[in-house]
């Protein structure tokens, strides 16, 4: 799950990490307002979206009254911004937070994040912040730490040592430093992180140490532990589909395609889009059921995928291990039987209870084209979308 | 031969009571696995069919002398369950269940790497030895007896390669899943050296798909190492590239994890590359009939 900024920084405010006052706001009537509390002569007010690459792209402002604070909110809500981070179709405005401006010194890059090939999370520090830290992690390595932190005991002081020595921090700062790597650790740890980033990390001209933006992904995996996340998921950036997904513990990820694919596992999933553009059809989503599905999240899958007016025929492919055939079989019946199709649903399974799951289908009576294999499923299924599509 | 498991490895199932732990160890028992044991806190003492219960793996161990475990424990307890099975002495532990938070694997990994035990998985499909073992829950009829060693992140999409070798009269000697969690235990390297070591082994299967390294790794290793012929298959090398967040991945992955590096990576160490996910068992049949031809 992302947070926005504003949810990340008032998480990194109860580990003691500074960041400057600032409210969220997602009506431009309360800009005004915000403003006159916070009571500086210059504020910034940024849109929040679930990417990167905002300031470029005209998605961080500095206003200096509260009318110019006004006019700056609402132009930005509900206003879709396109950064190198969101894809093409860019991404809804529907907060803006707003927040003091900070005299600057210097800014720094300050991350922790998963590192699957050392299986540890791995603290990345910049000498720079800002939105150039990719080309100087390529151009000048020698300007970023990346040190593995160790996930009992945390960062050692001698990691701390080299990492102050890279920055070009002096030993009394280092100990500030020090102290914002260990309340950033903590609350990756205790928060179930898979990316916490600070970027940029500011240094003010008193000394101090500021978040100016902060970054936050959790692991949806550890999401039982944390029922106080229940709040973020209503701004997470999903179509209605894929909210509808999400609710039902579906992986799903709306494509640009015709032919909606339900199977099962991520890689037959990935290899099932990959072999429909072999064919020279394009995939309306992914959809993955998962190992363990039951019957309704079947139904709700299939019925995601029917909602979906792009589609123009339906692939399923399913090797059953750990999920039975007759399982899927029953959810798509369920999901005719409630919805209907007027399209050509093509159905490949294999694996466990794969001669149950047939004589279900069979005796249903529904007009279904079973597909022999893999490669012959596809080509039915292409083929079915292209007489969709001419109709 | 074969690697991991053999006829007389003799296997423990973690969570054999609940609902995918005691429908799969049915399976294994018909397959012929040595089931010996199962462990349910609570439930010692019962049995599941003819196989005793206990309430530890400790337990299970001392009475039936069990050397590998599957767990099927749901994923707020598999980490410790598997954490379990290595203090105990498990040589091999495969992990089935999925959804196992990240920080609790990377606890796991860390204390793994200080004894002896074996994980597979987590989030995998387990470990086959044709005719002989099957430690997890893939359908056992799809495998047939014979020299290619398979070795894959997805579930499913090996059950696919697998089943397309065997439709050609391809038989496998170990198929592996390693699982597709961002965190594991055994890679892929550890599976290439295990099946260049295994002379039943003649040919490799090598399933991967996008994202992390672990292909751009095993990449080099095939390069110096391996001397048996690899087939390899990246799956999403049509996905489309996902919104991101922030730049640390970016930082981290330094241009690795997409289709395209790991199957220029792959190439560059010799691996034969499959195309379309169709024609894994062709490609390899073809490979190995003209193999037998040319001696």
């Amino acid at each position: 799950m992302k947070l926005y900024e504003f949810q990340s920084k008032s998480l990194l405010k109860r580990y003691g990490v500074c960041v400057p006052r600032g409210t969220a706001i997602s009506d431009y009537n309360d800009a005004a307002k915000i403003f006159q509390e916070i009571g500086r002569s210059r504020c910034v007010v940024k849109a929040q979206i679930h990417a990167g690459g905002r300031g470029k792209c005209g998605g961080v402002q500095f206003v200096n009254s509260p009318e110019e604070c006004t006019a700056c909110a609402a132009r930005m809500l509900g206003s879709r911004l396109i950064t190198r981070q969101t894809g093409p179709e860019g991404a809804e405005v529907k907060y803006v937070f707003i927040e003091e401006a900070l005299p600057i010194k210097k800014e720094f890059y300050l991350a922790l994040m998963i590192d699957r090939t050392l299986r540890t999370p791995v603290l990345i520090a910049g000498s720079e912040g800002g939105v150039g830290i990719e080309e100087i992690s390529k151009s000048s390595p020698e300007k970023i730490a990346i040190e593995p932190v160790d996930i009992f005991s945390g960062i050692h002081p001698f990691q701390l040592r080299r990492i102050s020595s890279r920055l070009g921090i002096s030993d009394s700062r280092s100990i500030q430093l020090g102290a914002i790597i260990d309340s950033l650790f903590s609350a990756f740890v205790q928060n179930d992180c898979a990316l916490l980033e600070i970027n940029p990390l500011a240094m003010t001209d008193d000394g101090a140490f500021y978040a100016l933006d902060a970054k936050m992904e959790t692991d949806d995996n550890a999401l039982y532990r944390h029922p106080e996340f229940e709040q973020f998921i209503s701004t997470q950036e999903t179509s209605p589909a894929e909210a509808l997904a999400r609710k039902h513990r579906l992986s799903y990820v709306s494509l640009d395609g015709t032919i909606g694919c339900l199977v099962n596992g991520a890689g037959l999933a990935m290899a099932t889009m990959d072999i429909i553009k072999l064919h020279g059809g394009e995939p309306a989503n992914f959809l993955d059921v998962g190992g363990d599905a039951t019957q309704e999240q079947v139904t709700q899958a299939f019925k995601i995928i029917l909602s979906d007016r792009k589609v123009k025929s339906v692939f399923v492919n399913i090797f059953g291990g750990i999920m039975k055939c007759d399982v899927i079989a029953y959810g798509i019946i369920q999901a005719i039987k409630e919805a209907g199709i007027h399209i050509p649903l093509v159905v490949r399974l294999e694996g466990t209870n794969v001669e149950l799951a047939k004589k279900a289908l069979d005796d249903s009576g529904l007009h279904i084209l079973s597909a022999k294999n893999m490669a012959e499923a596809a080509y039915m299924a292409v083929e079915a979308s292209k007489r969709g599509a001419n109709k | 031969m074969s690697i991991l498991i053999r006829k007389d490895t003799r296997v423990i199932c973690q969570g054999i009571t609940g609902r995918a732990g005691s429908f799969h160890a049915e399976r294994m028992l018909e397959y012929g696995t040595s089931l010996v044991v199962g462990v349910t806190p609570g439930k010692g003492g019962t049995k599941f069919h003819d196989v005793p219960v206990f309430d530890s793996v400790l337990d299970a161990i001392r009475n039936t002398g069990a050397n590998a475990s599957v767990i099927f424990v749901p994923a707020p307890f598999a980490a410790d369950a598997i954490i379990e099975a290595a203090d105990a002495g498990v040589e091999l532990v495969v992990c089935i269940t999925e959804g196992i938070p990240t920080l609790d694997m990377i606890k796991v990994i860390k204390y793994l790497s200080t004894g002896k035990a074996r994980l597979i998985g987590p989030n995998c499909p387990g470990v086959i030895t044709p005719d002989e073992c099957k430690i997890g829950i893939m359908p056992g009829y799809i495998h047939k007896p014979g020299n290619v060693g398979v070795v894959s992140r997805s579930g499913t999409l090996t059950y696919e390669a697998v089943w397309q070798l065997t439709q050609r009269g391809i038989g496998q000697s170990t198929c592996v899943g390693i699982g597709g969690d961002p965190v594991s235990g055994t890679d892929f390297v550890d599976i290439l050296r295990l099946f260049q070591k295994d002379e039943e082994t003649h040919a490799i299967v090598l399933i991967g798909e996008i994202g992390g390294s672990a292909e751009e790794e095993v990449a080099e290793v095939i390069r110096k190492e391996i001397s048996k012929p690899v087939f390899g298959f990246i799956a999403g090398s049509t996905a489309p590239h996902g919104k991101r967040m922030g730049h640390a991945g970016a930082i981290i992955s330094a241009g690795r994890g997409t289709a395209l590096s790991k199957i220029a990576a792959l190439k560059n160490a010799g691996v034969t590359i499959i195309e379309s996910p169709a024609n894994i068992g062709e490609t390899v049949a073809h490979a190995l009939t003209g193999q037998l031809s040319k001696s």
